[in-house]
């Protein structure tokens, strides 16, 4: 039984099946459901993180203060007017995760993957990569199984709290889910899967959390855009054939330490950061006055 | 592998924030379980950062929802205050500092219809995971992640082995427990989490062993039955 990425992928060599089967199984003898059970509650999570990436596309939702009422749909339309700096299908996935951002924000429905903060990230490659793709349900469902067993084996051995490893423990592992999923789709190996998820947590290490007036909503929205595009970066480096260095497992663990590191202003108390710029500070003052930063 | 992947992608919530809305409306929710009968106020106290970041997370109004019977993924979340106003059900909040527990922690004292206090406290772990801390006095670490058992006794030998030979009899498997007590000889509390879904026999069994003196069953917070739809606590 797998504890690790390590053991995960050498199940998954040794059985000579892709990492979703090994995953598949191992999720029905804990929670003791079969299969049809566990794809159809995948599919339950994959409506709602549809809906949650095409909701903000056409127009603004409400949220607290307003800081990102709006985003969304500014980008979709920046994304269909032109192909964008970092090409088109980068850009549309920005647009699906700030669309999960915005609904989020606006006290609407979603799916947390691995956290509500984080939740665009893995919504927007798997949708984004449809798109371009035309993949089936049926493949966007392993992808987001591979997703979660990768997420599931961080959760395991490090953290998915904010407040207990900041910014890289929510964007970073959803990132590191995300990467996983995008090489699966584009038919990428199971040891390439496991390292683009390393790179994904490389790239976002250290990344701190820092919401303006405690609000999931900036710089969330912009990490949830950019964290989604990390993941492709990261896919594209291990498709490319690149290694990690360092085992991933190793990065993992890294990744808690650093966690442990930083200290508790940079960890969801809107004490630090971008939450403790005088700008930051003005508009937490001005939405919650009896708060008192 | 003893990690869920529907604890890692999910749950399916109201945003904003998993530990501060979703775990928030949760433990209060199991909260409200837990008290299991009528009461008429509940009082929130916030320590850490629920205190610090809750008004912009509608921590707030989730654990008012919770306390109403609502689920961490019912949109009525957001008119949580309005919600409890046509109930009846009185609220309050308050800032408080506890020792040693999580940054995202609640203390909520449930004032029941005779007009007793009862106090649980409960932490949001991450990714809307919650443990109840305590219960009423009781250290207690229930998750609700799976069929929990809370079994209040006498404080006297045998009734432990009583209680697990009730379970076995009905071929109910342990997977954790959890015995708690505030001194020796006097009262005790013991959380059994179970594989298997409880049925009436079994509670009548428990119930029947020397000692025992209430037992009450707690589903996961996913399965709890949304009370909104019928009648409130209130």
């Amino acid at each position: 039984m797998y504890k690790d990425l390590t053991s995960l992928l050498a199940e998954a060599t040794e059985a000579k099946q892709p990492l979703w089967r090994i995953i598949a199984e191992e999720e029905m003898r804990l929670s003791e459901i079969k299969e049809h059970e566990l794809l159809m509650r995948l599919d339950t999570r994959l409506s709602v993180m549809e809906q949650s990436a095409m909701r903000a596309l056409e127009s603004p939702l409400e949220t607290v203060g307003g800081l990102i009422s709006g985003v969304a749909s500014r980008h979709a339309r920046y994304a269909n007017d032109r192909k964008g700096l970092a090409g088109g299908l980068a850009n549309r996935v920005m647009a699906f995760a700030l669309s999960c951002s915005e609904v989020n924000a606006s006290m609407g429905c979603i799916c947390a993957a691995p956290t509500a903060g984080a939740c665009g990230i893995l919504p927007a490659v798997l949708f984004g990569l449809r798109e371009e793709y035309d993949l089936s349900r049926g493949e966007l469902q392993l992808a987001l199984l591979t997703a979660s067993g990768v997420g599931a084996v961080i959760t395991r051995n490090a953290t998915v709290s904010g407040a207990e490893g900041g910014c890289q423990a929510e964007c970073g592992v959803a990132a590191a889910m995300a990467a996983s999923a995008a090489v699966f789709l584009v038919n990428g190996t199971n040891e390439a899967c496991i390292h683009a998820a390393a790179f994904a947590l490389m790239n976002a290490m250290g990344l701190v959390c820092d919401p303006i007036a405690g609000l999931v909503q900036v710089p969330c929205a912009q990490r949830n855009a950019s964290q989604a595009v990390n993941a492709l970066v990261s896919a594209d480096l291990a498709l490319a054939g690149m290694r990690s260095v360092i085992p991933p497992d190793e990065v993992v663990e890294a990744m808690l330490k650093v966690g442990h590191l930083l200290p508790d202003a940079l960890k969801e108390t809107a004490q630090g950061g971008i939450a403790a710029t005088p700008t930051g500070r003005r508009i937490a003052k001005e939405l919650f006055p009896e708060q008192g930063q | 592998m003893d990690i869920s992947i529907f604890d890692v992608v999910g749950p399916v919530m109201i945003g904003p924030s998993s530990s501060h809305t979703a775990g928030a409306a949760a433990l209060s929710r199991v909260g409200r379980e837990i008290i299991g009968e009528p009461f008429t106020h509940v009082s929130f106290g916030l320590h850490g950062s629920f205190a610090d970041t809750g008004a912009g997370h509608g921590t707030d109004r989730a654990l008012v929802a919770g306390a109403l019977g609502m689920r961490p993924d019912d949109e009525r979340l957001r008119d949580a205050f309005r919600l409890a106003e046509e109930t009846g059900m009185g609220y309050d909040f308050h800032r408080v500092e506890l020792d040693n527990v999580h940054e995202n922690t609640v203390q909520m004292v449930f004032t029941l219809l005779s007009g007793r206090k009862r106090e649980i406290i409960g932490s949001s772990i991450g990714g809307a995971r919650i443990v109840i801390t305590r219960i009423d006095g009781y250290e207690t670490a229930l998750t609700a992640q799976t069929n929990t058992i809370m079994i209040e006794h006498h404080d006297v030998p045998g009734v432990v082995s009583g209680i697990t030979r009730a379970l076995a009899f009905n071929g109910i498997n342990i997977a954790g427990m959890q015995l708690a007590r505030k001194s020796r000889g006097d009262m005790a509390f013991t959380i059994i989490e179970v594989d298997q879904n409880i049925d009436d026999m079994t509670l009548h069994d428990i119930d029947w062993v020397n000692g025992v003196k209430r037992v009450q069953v707690i589903g996961t917070v996913e399965s709890l039955a949304d009370a909104m739809e019928g009648l409130l606590y209130v």
